[in-house]
């Protein structure tokens, strides 16, 4: 029963008064250029998860407070939560830094766009 | 066995011989005192025989000292208030106390089931897999059934449970488990660093085994010192003591579940109310591990005949409840520490011998034994049992370390044996939660090594076996989970104390006496009691290729009993170990799976039963409901009326009586748990066409439209009919049972993909009470409610929307139709929801109008062909699939599930289509669920292509109708298709269009 901390209201509790809402940071590509979405890219949006073993990064929500989703970075083998952020926000640099598969890209493309604007 | 009684004349340290205790086991009357143990009462009147084992029924006695028993398992109470698999070792006798013993019939002395012991031969390790394999029908009929008869534990009770159960919440700073020595020292010294401190021990009183163990502290013998800081932490305020509760699991980030049994030993005390078991949920910051350790078994030739106990076990009845294992023992170990237990015996004046496998041990406590001239074979093994239900005598062979044949044996008679194979620390809580373990040489056994949560192991469970060790350990580590928690703290200057104990020789492991006759042949050695599973057994695993641990245990099912192992666990690894040449660690080990004990359904429930099981959500009109005769049906949590029944009448007449006033009166629907969301925001119509198939930007203010909603895979989740309120403002409505999860799923994209939305959603469904009349005449009940409304079909046509009083009462009026027919669906305040209800009946009484439910909205929707979610589609069901393409918009250029409905496989061929049905017999109704077979067989497997998703009979037509979601059949128009029915009977019907009544929409637009 993993203790869950919600980084919008403060509420902290079993993860019973929260809702998993899966791997984070998926981009939907239909959101951004619905023209050219391949078959290929919309298998992956719905089927394909990144199974780390080590640092996860997940969405949560806050069901029994204040119902906002937010994000957590976690570590599956030891089940500590790394961080909670909020739900358009980006983890610390050093989970970024440690991210692996499609988070990697993810933070790089998100941290080159913030620059460039 | 023997009749004559086994209580000593002194001694007894747990028992009050001044209070005497009636209790019956097995219908017979037996006495014994309070502060006895089912176990060892029984015992007290030379009861050996306990129980029958589980598959070859062979006559089993007590082994264990507690938690760890896995013969002596008994039910306990009469009626309903039987309790099964209870360990008689654990259970606390009192007047009136009611136990049998399972497992054997037709009785314990003589079971017939004990012929599975002449066929052992033939019940190998595997045999489920081996012998039932075919032919397979036999499986039903005539394996499962013998099977479940002749193996099996107790008989649950028949009949609801009388007593009240309950859980709490806790949390604290540092959990102790275990209230030995240990625990009570790592305790003591964590709350006095300040820390919020609870101890849970799974016995009556604490101090563990404190009371068996040699040496002392301070002068003080052990467990006075350990009952002396009990009394400490009873008084101190910020620690909480718990007995007679387990610890039963360990769950992520330090969760913890205790077992408490509160009234099971008094039964006034549930008399007065108290519950008879709770459940803690315990979170704790840190946990410190003294759950001690458990003494193993030895693998020797019928080790498991009645009578061979842990010499544990023959200490605590000796020395905590004056009860004598027998007349003549014999101590069988391979380790120091039984010694102590031949010296227990010696002094309560029981004879007694020692045979020891190791070739020498130079101890105190053999020094001590040898001086009081009790005999010692060192270099020896038990080699054979004799006796059945008892022992009578044992054979000693002269063994050497790793010797697998007898050479020279010699008959020594006995009546019990007190075996010590060594100590396992308890680390099934450590491992719960993938706790870390090693194998320690010096123990022959695994110990504690990391925890990903903050846990401390400590004393016995972490390998420590002497005091001076455990006690500073204890301080330390309690000291240690207190600063954690209380940075501020400071560490106490520790002072050891002085500490008398026996120093003792190292223990040499003994996996498996070698017995009588040729190597292992037909002899039992047993490594796991309760699941019968021998070393022969894991043997012929091994010889069969099972090189996995994981899959020995369950091709043998070792260690996969009740007691999960908690003796036999590393027996048998150490089995594997020989038979392999492997080391125990590269042998591996298995899971520890929570429970530690088994615990009572009741206490998982707690108070969620009857009523309080699930919250019922009933409508303002509820009460009226009731009084009308109504049938209640489910709907998530609400209850809605199926039909209303009047006098003299049937369901399917009161259901026939509803669908024609409707269809030619007017007739009334409490809509009230239909979902209502209110959409507001400058950004509500744009995010609404992002949710919904179809547009809702071009819904003028007024109007009302029908929408359907696709998850991301493009499979219908819900439709409704939203109304747009005002430019920003819009109503939606969801199915009843739809309504918290759509409301769920708009605020998940608005808040975690278009999150630059200004939009509120807020769940209105509680606040209003809406109410559909629907029929010919029900515009007729809205102008007598209301002459100044104007419902002329001009200014209100169908499908718009309109706010004002009706009877007096704010309404927001809907002409919305789920029944075909002309329909308002009138919404006014909850509070206000039975006045309307009733002013809607007074109007409508001259004009016919009659209530209906649930079960007549379905026959009038389905005579529609208008779908349910969850009927017409299960989760698998495209908007295309219903033949609702029409409300797919092509202009939109996205919105969810817009592009998975492009994928190949859902534009694909052989597709399941929506279509009507009519029996060629029109009074055949088809029943829900009906497959329609490609060509009808004599018997399954037929090729399946489509089931029948809605049938009624619809009074409407006077004849059945369905619908059903058939491959390809849109193309299949006229086709008949068939049916095959259990019972061997065959529908068939003619596929048709699923509007089977005005077709062309026409009585809902007048």
């Amino acid at each position: 029963m993993l203790m869950v901390h919600c980084p919008v209201c403060g509420a902290e509790g079993d993860e019973t008064d929260f809702h998993g809402g899966g791997q984070a940071h998926v981009r939907r590509p239909a959101t951004h250029d619905p023209a050219t979405v391949s078959d290929h890219d919309q298998r992956d949006y719905l089927f394909i998860r990144h199974n780390a073993k080590g640092l996860h990064f997940e969405r949560w929500r806050c069901d029994r407070g204040c119902g906002k989703w937010f994000h957590a970075a976690r570590d599956t083998v030891t089940m500590e939560f790394k961080a909670f952020y909020g739900i358009t926000e980006l983890p610390p640099r050093a989970l970024m830094d440690a991210a692996t598969g499609e988070w990697a890209t993810y933070f790089r493309d998100r941290l080159k766009a913030d620059t460039a604007s | 066995m023997s009749n004559k009684p086994y209580r000593l004349s002194r001694g007894g340290t747990h028992i009050d011989r001044t209070k005497k205790v009636q209790f019956s086991f097995d219908g017979k009357s037996l006495t014994g005192f309070a502060g006895d143990t089912l176990a060892s009462a029984v015992m007290a009147n030379g009861q050996k025989l306990f129980g029958r084992s589980f598959k070859y029924h062979r006559p089993r006695g007590l082994v264990g000292l507690g938690s760890e028993e896995m013969n002596a398992l008994i039910g306990v109470g009469e009626g309903v208030r039987h309790e099964p698999n209870l360990r008689a070792t654990q259970v606390e006798v009192f007047d009136g106390l009611h136990a049998v013993s399972q497992n054997r019939w037709p009785s314990l002395a003589f079971d017939i089931g004990a012929i599975n012991s002449k066929f052992a031969r033939f019940l190998p390790g595997g045999f489920y897999y081996k012998t039932f394999m075919w032919p397979q029908s036999f499986w039903k009929h005539i394996y499962e059934p013998i099977i479940r008869k002749a193996a099996g534990l107790g008989r649950a009770a028949d009949g609801r449970d009388p007593d009240s159960y309950e859980h709490v919440h806790l949390h604290c700073d540092v959990m102790v488990i275990g209230g030995g020595l240990a625990g009570l020292t790592a305790a003591k010294a964590a709350a006095a660093l300040g820390a919020k401190v609870v101890l849970a021990d799974e016995n009556p009183t604490l101090g563990g085994i404190g009371d068996l163990t040699a040496g002392s502290i301070d002068g003080a013998c052990v467990i006075d010192h350990a009952r002396a800081i009990g009394a400490e932490l009873l008084a101190a305020e910020n620690v909480h003591v718990m007995t007679r509760s387990t610890v039963v699991g360990h769950f992520h980030h330090n969760y913890l579940m205790i077992f408490e049994r509160v009234g099971d030993h008094d039964p006034a005390l549930l008399a007065d109310g108290a519950p008879r078991h709770r459940l803690w949920k315990v979170r704790a910051k840190q946990v410190i591990l003294a759950t001690g350790a458990i003494e193993r078994p030895i693998a020797f030739a019928n080790n498991d005949r009645p009578g061979i106990m842990l010499a544990s076990a023959a200490s605590a009845m000796v020395e905590r409840y004056g009860v004598a294992p027998g007349v003549n023992g014999i101590v069988f170990t391979n380790n120091d520490n039984a010694y102590l237990t031949a010296l227990s015996l010696k002094k309560a004046g029981i004879n007694v011998r020692v045979v020891d496998s190791r070739s020498r041990s130079d101890g105190t406590l053999v020094e001590r034994a040898k001086s009081e001239g009790i005999e010692v074979s060192m270099g020896s093994v038990i080699s054979a049992v004799e006796g059945n239900l008892g022992v009578t005598a044992v054979k000693i062979a002269a063994y050497r370390k790793g010797q697998g044949r007898v050479i020279t044996e010699r008959k020594v008679a006995c009546d019990f044996v007190a075996m010590s194979g060594g100590f396992n620390p308890a680390l099934h809580i450590w491992c719960h939660n993938a706790g870390k373990i090693k194998f320690d040489d010096a123990l022959q056994s695994f110990r504690p090594d990391r925890h990903a949560d903050g846990m401390i192991a400590v004393g016995a469970a972490n390998g420590n076996m002497d005091v001076s060790g455990t006690i500073a350990e204890a301080v330390a580590a309690g000291e240690t989970a207190a600063k954690a928690v209380l940075p501020k703290a400071k560490f106490s200057k520790f002072k050891a104390p002085d500490v008398k104990e026996p120093t003792r020789a190292p223990l040499e492991s003994l996996w498996f006496a070698p017995a009588t006759g040729n190597y292992n042949e037909g002899n039992k050695h047993f490594i796991d009691f309760q699941n019968d599973v021998t070393a022969a057994d894991l043997e012929l695993a091994q010889r069969e290729g099972y090189e996995s641990v994981e899959h020995t245990k369950r091709y043998t099912t070792f260690g996969m009993a009740t007691d999960q192992g908690k003796t036999s666990n590393l027996n048998g690894l150490g089995v594997l170990a020989e038979a392999t040449g492997k080391s125990i660690p590269e042998i591996g080990v298995t899971t520890f799976r929570p429970p530690y004990t088994p615990f009572s359904f009741g206490s998982i429930a707690g108070v969620m039963t009857n009523k309080l099981f699930l919250p019922i959500r009933r409508t303002s009109v509820y009460q009226w409901h009731v009084d009308k005769g109504a049938t209640f049906e489910p709907i998530g949590q609400w209850r809605r009326t199926y039909t209303y029944t009047a006098a003299g009448e049937d369901k399917q007449g009161s259901i026939t009586r509803e669908i024609l006033a409707v269809r030619h009166k007017v007739g009334l629907l409490d809509a009230s748990t239909l979902g209502k969301i209110e959409i507001k925001g400058p950004d509500a119509a744009e995010f609404l066409d992002r949710m919904y198939t179809n547009m809702f930007s071009t819904l003028k203010v007024g109007k009302c439209r029908y929408g359907l909603m696709m998850n991301e895979l493009g499979f219908l989740t819900d439709d409704g009919v939203t109304v747009r309120l005002a430019d920003d403002h819009f109503l939606m409505h969801t199915t009843s049972g739809g309504a918290d999860r759509i409301a769920a799923w708009l605020e998940e994209w608005l808040q975690t993909e278009w999150t630059h939305y200004k939009v509120f959603v807020t769940p209105v469904t509680e606040q209003w009470a809406q109410f559909a009349i629907a029929g010919p005449r029900a515009r007729n009940v809205l102008a007598k409610l209301d002459p100044d409304f104007d419902i002329s079909h001009e200014a209100f046509p169908h499908m718009s929307f309109k706010e004002g009083k009706l009877g007096g009462y704010p309404v927001r009026v809907y002409r919305i139709s789920f029944s075909g027919e002309q329909s308002y669906e009138v919404a006014t305040p909850s509070n206000m929801g039975r006045g309307l209800w009733n002013a809607i009946i007074e109007a409508g009484t001259e004009l016919g109008i009659e209530a209906y439910g649930t079960e007549a909205l379905h026959v009038l929707r389905a005579e529609k062909g208008f779908i349910v979610i969850g009927d017409e589609t299960d989760g698998t069901t495209t908007p295309i699939d219903v033949g609702m393409d029409g409300l797919v918009s092509k202009k939109k250029t996205d919105f969810i599930g817009k592009r998975s409905l492009e994928q190949s496989y859902l534009k694909g061929p052989n597709r399941k289509q929506l279509v009507g049905l009519l029996t060629e017999e029109p009074t055949d109704v088809l029943p829900d669920g009906a497959y329609a077979v490609r060509v009808v067989k004599d018997k399954p497997p037929m090729e399946m292509i489509g089931q029948v998703t809605s049938s009624y009979h619809s009074p409407t037509l006077e004849r059945s109708i369905a619908m059903a979601l058939i491959e390809n059949g849109r193309e299949r128009m006229g086709e008949t298709l068939s049916f095959p029915l259990e019972g061997g009977k065959v529908m068939r019907a003619k596929i048709v269009d699923p509007v089977f009544y005005d077709k062309e929409g026409a009585r809902q637009n007048v």
